[in-house]
């Protein structure tokens, strides 16, 4: 018994090892004198970091993609809570099958919606720039977005709202004043993740985008060049240390309104 | 419990469809001012359907709802002059006590001081003093009860609507909840309707009550009329439990009947305690309950009029009460078939508890039977 649990322990090792190695490599070599990514390290330097900073094209890329990235999270969280609550409260026909379709992208091969959507907009004459990306992002951040406030919504007691409108709010107020606060921690994992999907895709960006750099259009550009790579390095650093803390925010929202709240778990991811 | 108090709910020919399903069919009510009403019946039945058309979270398909003489038809639930507690107490969690009480306060004029004051007052009134600043999720099931509560009467509705508000709680919680809703109903004067599949909590705390089966008002009557005359075999089994035996009619004299009931003898019934409203074509039916018979031993005397020899078939004890299911000498000789009859007996000091098998009598008097005909 005791030899075998020894076996699992070392196989959950080596797996996580397999999954965060490479990640482990990018700030040690975003922080290497080097040019080359290659041991041994040369030396201690943040030449990289100040290196990317002053990339003017970075910088628009980066713009760029915060730009379409919080535009995305908004619009898909928002349309995602009509959607959500639609599909937890009232019953019409063909609910299935729409909630179905709405939920689909998820399944779908991006490439495939990239190329259908550059037809469309092309064929409709609509000029390609990071606008037609966020509709792209918004399309495919949609059934994340609704799968989380879903959960949220439907964890909810359907007569909280009938007793704020039975105590004489309007329906409006009455959701305002008690679904929202309610559903809220479902809402901020929905922005959350709705944004990191966007942040780092890439197919429909590639596609969408034009002329205009994304960030992963941008670092996948600058991979030809071999004296550029230190810098994505810097870059990925950053981003990976954004994320942590996008994360970690996001989780301790989610548990305080929990708390506050008596405990019942309302949507999230972590 | 005066019947010249003016109408406060008046629902005139009211009917309620969901596509197909014809929920309400034509529901005619009237529930005074002040009066403790409750909406009794199986799940299904539409008495939930009913108290949300009046509280006006559902449309009404047909007829007229009227709230002290004013036609509801276009006056939204929060515009209503009535509030609801709810099935689940729908407490916002996120809230505290005092906020969630004061919630329907929040368009009123007054001032804060004047606003937490009322809500005091409130929490105080449900025995719910110096909770105000508890977080709401933390409170247990009889407080959230009490909160949700509060909450609807500080508005000083007309209509306090209770949705099956009991049902969540234990037993002690919930005998203890029927007093204290009885004293605060009295208290505040309030006009109360109940709805509840519950017929004790029904009988317990209403003034008058509906039994609804399939849409429709089976009969509408105080507790006591209900249990001791109910308008049909169906109320009757709904309402306690009831016996019920084949019987046959011998004859007819003025409004009452004789007739033949195998098991009991000949007897004859006056015409109050003929029932005509029998839909379920049974055929002509005697009904009794279980505590008007009493079981008797060999030597024992006893005041009432009849008499008759049974076997002990089957002994319930529950403590307080034995139940007893008999077979009557006699009871097969209409169809062959022999009905057991279930008879209760408080468990007195001094009185032992029979065993199965026993020959026993049973003293009844004919003025407990009703005729379901």
């Amino acid at each position: 018994m005791k030899g075998q649990g020894r076996g699992l322990q070392i196989y959950a090792l080596l797996y996580l090892l397999f999954l965060y190695a490479p990640i482990i490599l990018l700030p040690l070599f975003a922080f290497n004198s080097g040019t080359i990514i290659a041991f041994p390290l040369q030396g201690f330097t943040t030449d990289w970091f100040s290196q990317m900073w002053d990339n003017a094209t970075l910088r628009t890329a980066l713009t760029n993609s915060l730009i379409i990235a919080v535009s995305a999270a908004i619009l898909a969280t928002c349309l995602g809570i009509f959607a959500a609550r639609a599909s937890t409260r009232f019953e019409f026909p063909g609910k299935g099958g729409m909630m179905g379709f709405i939920l689909l992208p998820m399944v779908l091969p991006e490439i495939i919606v990239a190329m259908s959507l550059l037809v469309v907009l092309l064929g409709a004459g609509v000029q390609l720039s990071i606008l037609t990306v966020i509709v792209g992002h918004v399309l495919i951040c949609m059934p994340y977005a609704i799968a989380i406030l879903s959960t949220a919504f439907s964890s909810l007691d359907k007569s909280l709202e009938e007793a704020a409108y039975d105590l004489g709010e309007t329906k409006w107020s009455a959701f305002r004043l008690v679904t929202l606060p309610l559903v809220m921690p479902g809402i901020i994992s929905s922005l959350l993740i709705s944004f990191t999907i966007s942040l780092d895709e890439f197919i429909i960006a590639f596609f969408l985008a034009g002329n205009q750099p994304t960030l992963p259009t941008y670092i996948f550009s600058q991979l030809r060049f071999p004296k550029q790579i230190p810098m994505i390095m810097a870059l990925g650093t950053v981003l990976v240390a954004l994320s942590i803390v996008l994360l970690a925010l996001g989780e301790y929202f989610r548990r305080r309104g929990n708390a506050r709240m008596g405990g019942n778990p309302t949507g999230g991811f972590l | 419990m005066t019947d010249d108090r003016k109408p406060m709910i008046e629902c005139r020919g009211v009917h309620k469809h969901y596509g197909d399903y014809h929920a309400l069919r034509g529901i005619d009510l009237t529930i005074r001012a002040g009066e403790f009403f409750s909406l009794l019946g199986p799940s299904g039945c539409g008495k939930t359907t009913l108290l949300r058309t009046i509280a006006g979270f559902e449309d009404i398909s047909d007829g007229a709802i009227l709230i002290d003489q004013k036609h509801m038809g276009d006056v939204p639930a929060n515009k209503r002059p009535t509030n609801m507690v709810f099935q689940s107490y729908a407490i916002f969690p996120h809230l505290t006590v005092a906020q969630n009480v004061a919630f329907g306060l929040r368009r009123d004029p007054r001032g804060r001081a004047e606003k937490a004051a009322l809500v005091d007052e409130s929490l105080a009134m449900v025995g719910l003093r110096g909770f105000g600043n508890r977080a709401a999720h933390a409170l247990s099931g009889g407080q959230r009860q009490r909160v949700a509560l509060a909450r609807a009467l500080i508005l000083k509705p007309k209509v306090l609507l209770l949705d099956e508000p009991l049902s969540a709680l234990d037993r002690k919680m919930r005998e203890q909840m029927q007093v204290e809703l009885i004293k605060l109903q009295r208290q505040v004067g309030i006009t109360f309707v109940l709805v509840t599949h519950d017929q004790e909590e029904a009988l317990v705390m209403s003034d008058r009550i509906a039994v609804m089966f399939e849409g429709e008002i089976a009969q509408l009557d105080g507790p006591e009329a209900l249990y001791a005359r109910p308008a049909n075999r169906r109320v009757a089994d709904f309402i306690g439990v009831m016996n019920f035996l084949p019987a046959r009619i011998l004859g007819e004299q003025g409004g009452g009947a004789t007739v033949e009931v195998p098991g009991l003898g000949v007897v004859e019934l006056p015409e109050r305690q003929i029932s005509r409203a029998n839909p379920d074509d049974a055929g002509p039916t005697i009904g009794f309950r279980p505590e008007t018979m009493t079981l008797v031993g060999p030597n024992q005397t006893h005041g009432q009029p009849r008499e008759t020899n049974a076997t002990i078939d089957e002994v319930v004890y529950y403590g307080d009460m034995t139940y007893y299911d008999l077979r009557l000498d006699g009871a097969a000789a209409m169809d062959g078939k022999a009905r057991p009859v279930r008879i209760s007996m408080r468990n007195v000091f001094g009185r032992d508890v029979q065993e199965v098998g026993t020959r026993t009598r049973l003293a009844w008097s004919p003025g407990s039977l009703v005729l379901f005909r």
